[in-house]
């Protein structure tokens, strides 16, 4: 908060780094004067009571008056030496020599990526020492690839075409819905029904994107965020045909292309020899999503430099001149609704399809949130930055949960899961603050005339979206 | 015909808790243009404030009188989420001022997940019901079919607290300096800026204002329902925003207004349509309003500049 410019003598610089820190602390005394410091509890006699927790207050007072007295004291220093040297670089910096190490990176990264996520199983069969061992590490992947593939749909909206879709999840029910109610209701196997649900999706994301295509920036994310509740509210209460609240049970298991995972003769185990195993499924899930996630990266990927992308980008730039420079922006934010949607809608025929039972609760507006958390900490627009930060925040908790010295550290009843959203919501403002173009975030123009030159991030003013 | 002024009561007691979110909304609105997506959870947070500063008053102090006991609670509620937009302003927008569009909405959103997960892990999931402090009730007069039109002591508190508020509130805003400074804001904030009027601290202002009008509205709701808990947020913002466009986002009376109408429509449609399907009437009220008039009631329509 202080931004003191020069560098003063190291005593004042001390002394107001401690003010700094006191206050920080004193602020943090008055936030957590009743809530943190009184707990609520029920009591026997079903009355609520409280229980004073001084020393948990003392404990935050002190770790904020520790980070703002580091960050006061240390920032300054920081601050002044970088702006030395930023002076004494002065402006060619800007211009060629920027992808160095980051470009470096992501262009080793997709590789080790790939090659990680198709040896995954092979992986955590070999640590674990067997194939039903090592059910919970390939779950785990399942649910993580899940995420990066809805983080990609979304990808298509937020960050391509700079369109902020806070009910995605709406488009993740539709394909779920549409398998399930398809596959219980009519019959329709897996593989017809997930293409078909995708259309669906796509539709929906058509008539909902139609209404908001006139609405810019903050009003285009609250209509989205209505229709996401109105379909999960209308899923809730439309008992006849979605069940309501209890959701859609027994929705058909997905066969082998035909054959189905079943012990006996004629399934999967009897037709390629192999002893059979409930895992065989998994396995199979794994690499269909792996599939399905691939699937959404190459075609956002070749879509990109399609004229349909540039005029996505063009679009998160800036609308006014895209406008004044002939493009349709009703049709291309249409297809950008539609496509997004149409992975979505994959995604949510996977999703009933693995689950075997799906209920409107698992597509509330906090689901909604996770996915765009996943987008904007991965960067907005960058494939891997999504990737990663799906790892992250899907796979993070669910690890931290298995450390067992955090458990021993912090007490028994020690969840991070009741973290994690959190720690979600924290890193999306941290995000904002330091860095809005993502971790990873370096922002190539698609189009070059003559040479390439590689623009970092910070010096892409976005417009209007 | 009972049911008729019975639910007209309802509602416009609904309607202020409604209408005193609003105004953080459209205030901070007006003056930054920013949709605060985290107001539902502060107003949410407002109400955990109270709950727990009611447990300590009567519980431990063993104050006897309902008025002093919740006149209390609600300064301490005031004091207390004031303190927290503070800290909120500061911490997520300020540092955002210049940044592109939609960074301001998307730490909104980050603030808002975390404000409710904050309270979740320091008080608990389960919902917090505490025996009601006002339970008198005025009957108005009973209709030939035996249905009672009755007001309680609960709304009429409500409805009183609201409109003394609003008044003071509507004082400050139109007569003070500090008001004057915040419609300069509103209008310009560059040529404000130029004129001395310290902006930073005029949008400080408005969010301490707006916290603090959020918690009066969570110890009314606290009063009114009994019972709060950590998910409390997020529908009663959306409904507050919805006013907030209904009444025409950044014009105060407007904000009030739409409050008023959200919450009489809400309570009509819960009594003569389907109370399952409410909460999807308040949704695409907001839809409805956002698409086809996006400047509201009261508000003037936007001008887009280039």
């Amino acid at each position: 908060m202080t931004t003191r410019t020069g560098a003063g003598p190291a005593g004042s610089d001390l002394a107001a780094a401690l003010k700094d820190g006191a206050l920080g602390a004193l602020v943090m005394l008055g936030l957590s004067v009743p809530i943190i410091l009184l707990r609520t509890d029920q009591s026997q006699a079903n009355e609520l009571i409280l229980r004073p927790r001084i020393g948990l207050v003392l404990i935050f007072c002190a770790l904020i008056f520790i980070l703002r007295f580091t960050l006061s004291y240390y920032g300054v220093k920081w601050r002044t030496s970088r702006r030395i040297k930023a002076q004494g670089e002065a402006l060619p910096a800007v211009a060629g020599a920027r992808p160095t190490w980051k470009a470096r990176l992501s262009s080793l990264a997709l590789p080790a990526f790939l090659g990680i996520a198709v040896t995954y199983p092979l992986l955590a069969v070999i640590a674990n020492g067997g194939l039903d061992p090592s059910r919970y590490w390939i779950d785990l992947g399942i649910l993580i690839l899940t995420y990066v593939m809805l983080g990609w749909g979304l990808n298509i909206v937020v960050g391509l075409a700079g369109l902020l879709d806070l009910g995605y999840v709406a488009f993740y029910a539709v394909g779920a819905y549409s398998y399930a109610l398809l596959a219980t209701k009519f019959g329709l196997s897996f593989w017809i029904c997930l293409p078909l649900a995708g259309i669906l999706a796509a539709f929906w994301g058509m008539l909902l994107g139609f209404p908001v295509l006139r609405l810019r920036g903050d009003y285009l994310a609250i209509v989205t965020l209505a229709f996401g509740e109105i379909i999960r509210l209308v899923l809730i209460n439309w008992v006849d045909v979605t069940g309501g609240a209890a959701g859609i049970y027994s929705i058909p298991r997905a066969s082998f292309f035909g054959i189905p995972f079943t012990a006996g003769e004629g399934g999967f185990a009897a037709t390629f020899g192999l002893e059979f195993s409930g895992m065989h499924r998994i396995v199979f899930f794994y690499y269909l999503i792996l599939v399905l996630a691939l699937v959404t990266n190459f075609v956002t990927m070749r879509l990109k430099r399609l004229p349909v992308g540039r005029a996505w980008e063009a679009l998160r730039e800036d609308e006014i001149a895209c406008r004044s420079l002939g493009i349709n922006t009703t049709s291309t934010k249409l297809t950008a609704f539609a496509i997004g949607a149409m992975f979505g809608g994959f995604a949510g025929s996977f999703f009933a399809v693995r689950q075997g039972f799906i209920s409107p609760e698992s597509f509330n507006f906090l689901e909604s949130a996770i996915i765009l958390a996943i987008v904007v900490l991965g960067g907005m627009g960058s494939q891997v930055g999504v990737a990663i930060a799906a790892v992250v925040l899907v796979g993070g908790p669910e690890l931290l949960r298995n450390l067992g010295f955090m458990r021993a550290a912090l007490g028994d009843s020690f969840d991070p899961n009741e973290f994690r959203l959190l720690l979600f919501g924290l890193g999306m403002v941290a995000m904002m603050v330091w860095r809005p173009r993502g971790l990873i975030s370096h922002r190539d123009p698609s189009v070059v005339l003559k040479e390439k030159k590689a623009i970092s991030g910070s010096l892409v003013k976005e417009g209007h979206g | 015909m009972e049911v008729f002024v019975q639910q007209l009561i309802n509602g416009l007691t609904l309607g202020s808790i409604y209408g005193l979110i609003a105004i953080g909304y459209t205030m901070v609105f007006g003056i930054i243009g920013m949709v605060n997506f985290a107001h539902g959870d502060v107003f949410m947070l407002s109400a955990f404030v109270a709950l727990i500063a009611f447990l300590v008053v009567t519980a431990w102090l063993g104050i006897g009188s309902i008025a002093l006991a919740l006149f209390i609670v609600m300064i301490v509620a005031m004091l207390v989420t004031a303190l927290w937009g503070w800290t909120i302003e500061r911490v997520a927008y300020r540092p955002l001022r210049g940044s592109f569009r939609l960074a301001p909405l998307i730490s909104a959103i980050g603030m808002s997940i975390f404000l409710s997960n904050f309270v979740q892990v320091a008080q608990g999931a389960r919902n917090k019901p505490i025996p009601p402090m006002v339970q008198d009730v005025i009957v108005l007069w009973t209709g030939p079919t035996g249905y009672t039109v009755a007001l309680s002591y609960k709304q009429i508190i409500i409805m009183a607290v609201t409109a003394v508020l609003l008044t003071i509130f509507w004082y400050v805003v139109q007569k003070t300096s500090l008001g004057r400074a915040q419609r300069a804001c509103e209008q310009d904030r560059k040529m404000a800026a130029l004129l001395g009027i310290d902006v930073d601290r005029t949008i400080s202002l408005t969010f301490v204002i707006g916290a603090a009008l959020a918690a009066v509205a969570g110890t009314m709701y606290l009063l009114y329902y009994g019972v709060v808990s950590f998910a409390d947020g997020f529908v009663p913002g959306v409904k507050a925003f919805t006013a907030a466009v209904l009444g025409g986002i950044g014009s105060l009376p407007g904000a009030v207004l739409g409050g008023l109408i959200i919450g009489l429509i809400e309570t009509m449609w819960s009594a003569y349509f389907s109370i399952e399907y409410k909460d999807v009437a308040a949704f695409s009220i907001l839809a409805i309003v956002l698409i086809f008039m996006p400047s509201g009631i009261l508000g003037r329509p936007e001008v887009e500049k280039v």
